[in-house]
């Protein structure tokens, strides 16, 4: 694109792809750190940053493999940047323990993952949804994250700027789980002005000098944090630690190490759900969907009820923590809950389990490489109303 | 009124960019509801590629194509694979170099890649001849908004050679060189 921000921040409407949306979306949060190694359909993020960073200041690093990528992030957060890697499924599978030390360590960050289809190499350049488990469950041990999932360019910008707000706040890494569909769709993009993007500080600790305690949490159970090399005592570990971060090999440590970083996000969940509804009051079948799915059922849903069919919809943008009340509350006052998405049943065992059996459910799997036809949604609903 | 366009051909010809320019085009410039699509293999030149813009005055649910409006066909494979996917009384414009046999009749045949072999030196600025031609065949978008995007999506120093190529598709396609006689 030959037009140029004035400031920092691309303001104003803009035809942009949903890669192209997302870097945006990371400079607009103040995210001046990425380091990546190019993966389709994911480098059109890295490659925007690698162009409009060395302009505003930011600092773009190629790394030597999504190992590498993960582990330079952490490092610069703890710096005192807002850090990024972009990626797709392999890359993504590359970066799962550093992960783990990301969430251990507590260290902001953003992982974007342009989903394509796998497993393994799978299908480069074409999307699929088949890594949300993977999102919640890749690194080994027992933990939260937080995932959102975007179903438009403008969300690929707006939820990139929530992604971080929501890693600062939380002090975990943050899945930003986008798909190659959305990743590749041009559409209408609107960023306001710059000083009206809502963008949260990091949660800086500002107490004396001496009583600095890297893990002593605040009340919500998330600690406040400083720079490294900023003049503060600071031990940094993925072994289970103490409040002073110092490794306690022991029981007793564990439990309130790990329950601390899982609480920290279970207890706050609804905070941190967000999720569309549409018309659920008086639904007989209500269509639960994220991501490009999302988009893609509208088509359904608008013709189902052409039909005269009561159809709801509720859209996850928050797919981890899982939406689980909400899924449950409707389970009690629907007949059928219809899930499309293209992988073979991942969320869906989310939606099954937190229904429990008190209302039908029903996938509409998709291989990937593809979105649905918006015909498999509707016959779907059209049975789910049955 | 929705208009569903396919860009079709060879991976290196261009027809991703020439999508997102008349998306941009139609979008920004006329300010129409538009949504642009892609597929392509993992070759960086030479796989099947294509590009898809629906633009409508409503707002668009479903952003994929699936019966086509507009069909314009940069390779004999695209051709072959793409021509299923267009209404019966769809608008097809086909290129003359590298189409040599089109599977329906009533196509419009256009001297593309030749023009801007010939008139620009370069095979290089086809998409944008296609552009040109585009506009003039189906009306879909005006040549002024083409204008105004390629002048923000084309290398600074390449964008009179680019302005020239949109002329001169505007002028090809009024003047198509064989209607329909590939059959």
């Amino acid at each position: 694109m030959n037009q140029r921000p004035r400031g920092p921040v691309l303001t104003g409407a803009h035809y942009l792809d949903g890669d192209h949306a997302c870097a945006e979306g990371a400079i607009a949060a103040g995210c001046r750190f990425i380091a990546g190694y190019p993966i389709t359909p994911s480098t059109e993020v890295a490659e925007r940053l690698a162009e409009r960073f060395p302009r505003i200041g930011g600092t773009f690093i190629q790394m030597e493999d999504e190992l590498a990528s993960i582990a330079a992030v952490l490092g610069a957060a703890w710096g005192g940047a807002r850090a990024m890697t972009v990626t797709s499924g392999p890359g993504f599978s590359l970066m799962m323990e550093n992960i783990g030390l990301g969430v251990m360590t507590e260290t902001p960050c953003v992982v974007v993952n342009v989903q394509r289809g796998g497993p393994s190499t799978g299908l480069p350049t074409l999307t699929g949804q088949q890594d949300m488990m993977q999102a919640r469950w890749g690194s080994h041990g027992d933990y939260e994250i937080i995932a959102l999932s975007p179903s438009s360019p403008q969300e690929c910008f707006d939820l990139t700027v929530t992604c971080f707000n929501l890693s600062e706040k939380y002090r975990v890494p943050v899945m930003f789980m986008m798909d190659e569909c959305v990743g590749h769709m041009t559409e209408k993009v609107v960023i306001p002005e710059a000083d009206t993007i809502d963008v949260w500080p990091r949660r800086w600790y500002r107490g004396p000098r001496d009583k600095y305690l890297p893990y002593a949490p605040d009340k919500d159970g998330v600690p406040p944090m400083i720079r490294a090399g900023d003049d503060h005592r600071v031990h940094i570990t993925g072994l289970t630690h103490d409040a002073r971060g110092y490794p306690i090999i022991n029981a007793e440590c564990q439990q309130i190490c790990v329950s601390r970083l899982t609480d920290k996000i279970r207890d706050n969940a609804d905070d941190l759900v967000m999720v569309k509804e549409e018309q659920l009051r008086g639904a007989d079948v209500v269509v639960v969907a994220y991501g490009i799915s999302a988009r893609v059922a509208t088509k359904a849903i608008t013709d189902a009820r052409k039909k005269g069919i009561k159809v709801g919809f509720l859209r996850l943008i928050t797919v981890w923590p899982f939406p689980e009340k909400k899924i449950r509350d409707l389970a009690g006052k629907v007949g059928c809950l219809v899930m499309p998405e293209i992988n073979l049943g991942q969320m869906y065992r989310e939606v099954e389990r937190a229904a429990a059996g008190k209302c039908r459910t029903m996938l509409v799997p998709h291989c990937g490489g593809w979105v649905h036809d918006p015909e498999d949604i509707l016959k779907a609903i059209i049975e789910g109303a049955k | 009124m929705k208009t569903e366009i396919r860009l079709a051909g060879t991976g290196g010809q261009g027809v991703i960019l020439a999508s997102v320019i008349l998306a941009e085009a139609a979008g920004v410039h006329e300010g129409r509801h538009v949504v642009q699509t892609q597929s392509y293999g993992p070759e960086a030149r030479g796989g099947a590629s294509r590009a898809d813009v629906i633009i409508s005055d409503e707002p668009i649910l479903y952003p994929k194509s699936r019966r086509l409006d507009v069909l314009v066909c940069l390779s004999q494979q695209a051709a072959d694979k793409y021509f299923d996917d267009l209404k019966v009384h769809g608008t097809a414009i086909i290129d003359g170099f590298y189409v040599r046999e089109c599977p329906r009749e009533g196509a419009t045949c256009l001297s593309m890649a030749e023009t801007a072999r010939t008139e620009l030196g370069r095979e290089l600025f086809t998409n944008i001849v296609m552009l040109g031609a585009l506009a003039r065949i189906t009306g879909v978008v005006k040549l002024e908004s083409l204008e105004k995007s390629v002048a923000n999506r084309v290398p600074v120093k390449a964008l009179d050679l680019n302005k020239r190529a949109l002329a001169l598709g505007w002028e090809l396609g009024a003047r198509p060189r064989d209607r329909g006689t590939k059959g």
